[in-house]
């Protein structure tokens, strides 16, 4: 008929980055570090020393929320989960699919806002005009309380 | 001989046969009969045997007719009609099927290719819908490596066809169209022939046809049927079309002792220049990180060999676009699920038969003002072999981005692989061949990284509900494994996952998708391929999108009827997925509204139960499976009815992607 479901264009580079979410990452770091560099050393901490919550310490309100349970609320993450469109890509358990696993074990808040207001890759922004940074952290607590997924080499069907 | 003459006119013959028709409905007893004891199908004509003389419509004079204006008033029979002669030519050329949705355009090629041609060599398949019926010969030809043809009614049926044939196009897939119409004015019977007429039937299709013919003597019929198999046939393979006209149809076979069938011829394929074919050679074997990408590089399993040795020769890595099933995909020198590191690692990029060269070398990125990047490095150099270049067409704009290359070759990639390999042994050293060596050794160590990193990914969701694309993909792995298998849907929609995790090593383990990425080919395509495999005995497979499946459903019971054995694993994403992301993205962009993008892109609400449709159509259909606990049982269940010989459908509950 008329209609084309032809996907996203996804160059091999872009591919990769899905398949490696931290290259894009750094690609996006570097930019950083043009502009400012202690900037970017902050940054680069953040992405390469999976942080305690000490350090982030210029985070404002959005990570505090997402430590703390009383703020962020991992039921309405889940919710805005799916309502927002985060599922479309990285799948309804947040197991991958188009884009990235998010998780269980998310990569930092800190680093998520980042990619997520300016993305560098396919995905599109989602601006605090769209997800508010109280937003952004239910759906982080989500993504924190996903429970572990088993290990490849203990499911028999994914060693044939 | 010849036709009978009858004192009835026109008016009386067809009034008597309102009688009749309306005898038969009241009777359904007798039409029971009928269908149970249906009568001998008549003995072929010998194609070789001379013709008896036949006057031509005008010429008779009736014997005990009544003198009127119409000579022709009184003929209701017809003992030779056109249609056997097409018949002849047809068979000739060697159908195994035939595939169309009937339309009285081709009444009387209908009725000769089942009585005068016995039903057989081709085989009439009932089909639902146009377009089920060209991606059945879609999906056919990439199993069998021969087109089917199909017959298509004039004007609304090529219309209904069309998106398929564009498809075919695309993919570069022959397919012999048939396209009935009422040429001449005055013997169009009824208001709804002239609605179905048209001064050029095929200008709707020509864009994405190689070549196409309306010819208007049986003489000239039989040659255009065999030009349009030799033109499909010759790389770049491509739809054709024929306009069979009705009078040429219906009225009898002239009194003409030359006419006959000609034989059919089909091109070598063309293969690349001896010089350039050296050239690439030396390239390639001094090369230090070459890279062979293959889209339809392998057009048959000869191909796939082709491919193996050429890659196993120079120890390079191989990238797979899997427009066809190029190369196995647990074979270490496979690169594929690393394909952006070898890319952008190499210093020479051999690209065969590729669909967009551009894709390969550049990345697209941003969504209002799209941009690209280079991902090659610096003096790398690029051949091409493609047959692609040889024939071109302009209005739809599938050619894809132009890219320079530093040595093109417009020949068929499979052809000139026998030369290219030749070439490459002979100028291989012995320090060549050590250092060969060690780059396939760590081409393998990195295909096994791949490998143990894709199965790390395809844990995660493992449990989920909805079923994960991965999970679907691996319980569906353990179940065929051990059996001769086809899989003959597009992977694109499931993340890839069956090409990231199965062992591809046969050419008609894979392939490929759409080619023109128009939503309702997965259905038939699957279909078809699973008629071809039929006689093969081997178990086709289709992973199947929901919305794919909903443009035309009717296949599912040619699949029934035709007893065509195929497991249908529903990716019941309820979703048209990919429109629901575009939709998504433009909210996003445009900062409003991001809860929507469901509206208008998803098949929810009610649920459709694609169990009970497959059951309605005379199919085994499974209740809907949510848990991933309940599939492999379901599959299995299926997978018996399949080996029956029947088709049947598992209906599963998915993730997005």
């Amino acid at each position: 008929m008329r209609k084309s479901t032809m996907p996203p264009s996804i160059g091999f580079l872009e591919r990769a980055a899905l398949r490696h979410p931290m290259r894009a990452h750094i690609l996006a770091l570097l930019a950083l570090i043009l502009i400012a560099a202690i900037v970017a050393i902050a940054f680069a901490a953040l992405i390469f020393v999976r942080p305690s919550s000490a350090a982030e310490p210029n985070k404002p309100a959005i990570a505090k929320q997402a430590q703390n349970p009383a703020a962020a609320s991992a039921e309405r993450g889940k919710k805005l989960f799916t309502s927002d469109g985060c599922y479309e890509c990285h799948g309804r358990a947040a197991q991958g699919g188009v884009g990235p696993r998010l998780g269980p074990d998310p990569l930092p808040l800190s680093f998520i806002e980042k990619y997520v207001r300016h993305p560098s890759g396919q995905m599109p922004p989602y601006t605090a005009k769209t997800v508010s940074d109280q937003n952004l952290a239910d759906i982080y607590a989500f993504l924190k309380s996903l429970p572990e997924s088993p290990k490849s080499k203990d499911i028999p069907l994914l060693n044939q | 001989m010849g036709r009978k003459k009858i004192s009835v006119d026109r008016r009386s013959f067809l009034k008597n046969a309102t009688v009749g028709a309306a005898a038969l409905v009241a009777s359904p007893v007798a039409a029971a009969e009928a269908v149970a004891n249906p009568q001998p199908i008549p003995a072929p004509r010998n194609a070789a045997a001379p013709l008896p003389p036949l006057p031509r419509r005008g010429e008779a004079q009736l014997a005990t007719a009544p003198a009127t204006a119409d000579p022709n008033a009184n003929i209701i029979t017809v003992d030779h009609p056109g249609s056997d002669f097409m018949v002849d030519a047809f068979k000739a050329v060697g159908f195994e099927y035939l595939c169309s949705n009937p339309g009285n355009s081709f009444r009387s090629l209908h009725e000769s290719f089942i009585n005068y041609g016995g039903n057989k060599n081709p085989e009439f398949i009932t089909c639902c819908h146009e377009e089920s019926a060209v991606g059945m010969a879609h999906g056919y030809f990439k199993i069998e490596g021969k087109p089917l043809m199909v017959c298509v009614h004039g004007t609304v049926g090529v219309q209904h066809a069309s998106m398929a044939i564009y498809d075919a196009f695309c993919d570069r897939v022959p397919i012999v169209v048939v396209l009935g119409n009422f040429g001449d004015a005055q013997t169009r019977a009824s208001f709804v022939n002239w609605t179905h007429s048209a001064q050029d039937p095929a200008e709707l299709i020509r864009d994405f046809v190689k070549w196409d013919d309306q010819p208007v003597t049986l003489q000239g019929f039989a040659e255009s049927v065999m030009r349009a198999y030799k033109t499909a046939m010759t790389p770049p393979y491509m739809p054709v079309a024929l306009v069979c006209d009705t009078d040429l149809q219906e009225f009898p076979i002239p009194n003409d002792p030359t006419l006959r069938v000609p034989p059919v011829t089909v091109d070598k394929p063309p293969q690349g220049d001896s010089g350039s074919v050296q050239q690439a050679a030396q390239w390639l074997v001094a090369a230090e990180n070459p890279v062979i990408v293959a889209d339809r590089a392998a057009r048959t399993p000869g191909g796939l060999a082709l491919m193996i040795e050429l890659a196993e020769t120079l120890q390079a890595a191989v990238v797979d676009r899997n427009g066809r099933m190029n190369f196995p995909t647990r074979h270490p020198l496979n690169q594929t699920e690393r394909g952006g590191a070898a890319v952008g690692n190499a210093d020479l990029i051999l690209g065969l038969e590729l669909t967009d060269f551009y894709g390969i070398v550049n990345a697209y990125y941003g969504d209002i003002y799209p941009r690209t990047r280079s991902l090659t490095k610096p003096g790398v150099k690029l051949i091409s072999i493609n047959s692609n270049d040889l024939y071109l067409k302009s209005n739809y704009q599938d050619f894809q981005r132009y890219q320079a290359v530093d040595l093109a070759m417009a020949a068929d990639a499979e052809a000139t692989l026998p030369s290219l390999i030749e070439a490459v042994k002979k100028l291989i050293t012995a320090d060549r061949k050590r250092m060969y060596q060690d780059r396939g050794a760590k081409l393998a160590a990195a295909h096994q990284r791949i490998l143990a990193e894709n199965r790390d990914l395809a844990a995660n969701g493992w449990d989920a509900s909805p079923i994960s694309t991965a999970r679907l993909s691996a319980e569906l792995w353990n179940q065929i494994r051990n059996e001769d298998w086809s899989l003959v849907s597009n992977c694109q929609f499931v993340n890839r996952w069956p090409l990231r995790l199965w062992d591809f090593n046969k050419y008609y383990h894979y392939i490929g998708g759409e080619g023109g990425y128009g939503v309702g080919y997965g259905a038939p395509a699957s279909v078809g391929a699973a008629l071809a495999n039929r006689k093969y005995g081997r178990l086709t497979v289709s992973i199947q999108n929901d919305g794919d499946l909903m443009f035309a459903p009717g296949v599912l019971w040619t699949a029934a009827h035709s007893k065509i054995p195929l497991l249908i694993v529903m990716h019941n994403n309820r979703a048209y997925h990919q429109e629901v992301m575009e939709v998504q993205r433009m909210a996003d962009v445009h900062e409003r509204g991001i809860t929507r993008a469901w509206i208008g892109t998803t098949l929810i609400g009610p649920s459709i139960d694609y169990g009970k449709l497959a059951q309605s159509m005379g199919m085994h259909g499974s209740a809907p499976i949510s848990d991933p606990k309940d599939l492999a049982p379901a599959l299995r269940e299926a997978i018996a009815v399949v080996k029956s010989g029947a088709p049947a459908l598992v209906n599963v509950l998915t993730q997005p992607r």
